[in-house]
């Protein structure tokens, strides 16, 4: 029988596949751009949530990783562009899937050196240090001119997929959408797993974890790398979909976006980082048009979310979580 | 002489101009319950948390399974087979007794770096976890989450988590604390029938417990140990009498 967080999950899987099948039908392409923006913030979110949401850390530097994803992906697809080698003599590619290894992997190293020095701290500490990286890699970009500096990097043709025509947007949309169903499997897997209970239990009780024999820092640093290789990932097609990629992907506003999207939608839920990037992305949307100022009606539905509804949408409509 | 478990030489911890461990030197031999007593603020604790590896000495080496563990971890020196349970319950709240053990059973085996294969799934893991519990006799609750478990039941856990990891030595922390009188003799049998999985030592204000399970008792005054021996020789100690023991005995 289908439990009811199981149901939640799949109708709103559902949902983010027949919008934008509807509004392709319909003639409507900005509707499949609005949830291809769902699906990306959502992969971002997602990788977020293994640090946040079952590590229990608080990593307010995420964006370095999303940030990364995408210069990886406008890096490359400059080089492939131009035919200027990249570094060592190799080219550049407007290949999909090779930028998105090197950007899983590029952000996978970054979160390596942050994390190994981040999470020798904790609570407090630990979020202004992964903060002040994450401004590290800002400001770097920022004063970087080969690649655009504050002006940002341009992607003019989408990159390649074999067999897909990516500039199509329900095409690129259904690539993300993949992705992201892959990218919460994986949350699902790696939650369930021996790896996962031990950070959980890490989260829960440091002592405990210890006592029994595991190095609470070894699961942390695993959990923050293989965290910072989604939001990585995430950051290569966001930079996709915009044909974009601009040091505000790095800035710390990016970093309080994403642990916005997971505080809406449920921390450590399955569905929680999609469920809040879908409203977050609504919101924006269906606010914007009316005004300028729509965060700050975002910040109050946050405040009563946060007051009353701690287990986020996902804790709304499907109950509390449970642990086997 | 059968060599002891657990050896601590000339152990010295100082907290600016406390000395909270003065000259400590103590040891926990194969099959036997060592009991730890003294008054509050003798220096128990700080004694425990050198043991464990939270604190540092400052010098004194203590050897545990053939080595020195002064410079290991917490965790270093829980996978030699240091088997704890505290003062507190220490316990991860949100998962059920069951996952609470199946932890320490996947730390004994070195398997926590594996990704894939859900844990709720594993039947080797969950079967000897659930042997553990049945142990300690937590059969029944083992589906419940450790925070809701009364305060009995959360210690049963924790020794059921320290029988997973198949401790070469128990160091038990006041594990009479707020247990009533009928929890304090089925928690006493349980102990007595603990010491031949391995030695015990217990730190322990209940008094009744300690006379009961004892081989050994060691009696620490202002971080010093003033003496070690039988229950009817410490009974007999005029300096423990004094210092601690009072009109009780």
């Amino acid at each position: 029988m289908l439990s009811r967080e199981n149901l939640v999950n799949l109708v709103l899987a559902a949902t983010l596949l027949a919008v934008p099948l509807a509004a392709n039908a319909l003639g409507q392409p900005f509707y499949v751009t609005l949830a291809t923006r769902i699906a990306i913030l959502a992969l971002a979110a997602t990788g977020l949530n293994l640090a946040l949401g079952l590590g229990g850390l608080v990593s307010f530097g995420h964006a370095a990783f999303f940030g990364i994803g995408g210069y990886a992906a406008g890096i490359l697809a400059t080089h492939g562009f131009s035919g200027d080698p990249l570094i060592f003599g190799l080219p550049g590619t407007n290949q999909m899937w090779v930028i998105w290894i090197v950007a899983v992997v590029v952000a996978g190293l970054v979160g390596l050196a942050i994390g190994a020095i981040s999470l020798r701290t904790s609570g407090v500490y630990f979020i202004m240090i992964t903060l002040a990286f994450a401004q590290m890699v800002y400001y770097f970009a920022v004063s970087w001119p080969a690649y655009g500096g504050e002006d940002g990097l341009s992607i003019l043709v989408r990159n390649q997929f074999p067999g897909v025509m990516t500039m199509r947007p329900l095409s690129f949309f259904l690539i993300c959408y993949v992705i992201l169903l892959i990218g919460i499997g994986l949350f699902a897997l790696i939650r369930a797993s021996r790896f996962g209970s031990a950070l959980q239990a890490a989260r829960q009780n440091e002592v405990r974890v210890a006592t029994v024999g595991i190095e609470p820092y070894r699961i942390r640093l695993t959990g923050f790398v293989i965290s910072a290789m989604m939001t990585g990932l995430a950051g290569a097609l966001f930079a996709d979909l915009n044909r974009f990629v601009s040091p505000s992907m790095l800035s710390w506003h990016m970093s309080g976006e994403l642990i916005v999207l997971i505080i809406l939608g449920g921390t450590g839920r399955l569905f929680g980082p999609l469920a809040g990037a879908a409203l977050y992305v609504a919101f924006e949307y269906a606010l914007g048009g009316l005004t300028e100022r729509w965060q700050f009606f975002l910040g109050l539905i946050l405040l009563v979310v946060v007051l009353f509804a701690r287990g986020g949408l996902l804790g709304l409509l499907a109950g509390k979580a449970r642990h086997g | 002489m059968v060599e002891p478990v657990l050896q601590i030489s000339n152990l010295v911890k100082n907290f600016g101009a406390l000395r909270a461990t003065d000259g400590v030197t103590l040891d926990l031999r194969p099959g036997e319950i060592h009991a730890l007593i003294g008054p509050n603020g003798a220096g128990k604790s700080t004694l425990i948390h050198q043991i464990c590896g939270t604190l540092r000495q400052d010098s004194g080496s203590i050897r545990f399974a053939g080595e020195d563990v002064g410079a290991l971890s917490v965790a270093g020196r829980a996978r030699l087979g240091l088997g704890r349970t505290f003062q507190v319950s220490s316990l991860a709240p949100e998962f059920s007794a069951l996952r609470n053990v199946m932890l320490a059973v996947q730390a004994r085996e070195g398997s926590s770096f594996r990704f894939f294969k859900p844990v709720m799934r594993d039947k080797g893991l969950i079967d000897t976890a659930m042997a553990m519990l049945e142990r300690v006799g937590l059969t029944a609750r083992a589906r419940i989450p450790a925070a809701e478990l009364s305060h009995g039941e959360r210690r049963q856990l924790e020794i059921a988590m320290a029988l997973a990891l198949q401790s070469r030595a128990f160091l038990l922390d006041e594990p009479m604390a707020g247990m009533g009188p009928e929890g304090s003799k089925s928690l006493t049998r349980f102990l007595d029938t603990l010491r031949k999985e391995a030695p015990i030592l217990l730190v322990e204000h209940d008094m009744d417990a300690v006379f009961a399970l004892a081989d050994r008792i060691s009696v620490l005054v202002y971080g010093r140990i003033i003496a070690t021996g039988t229950v009817e020789e410490i009974r007999r100690d005029p300096a423990v009498r004094t210092a601690y023991l009072g009109d009780h005995a």
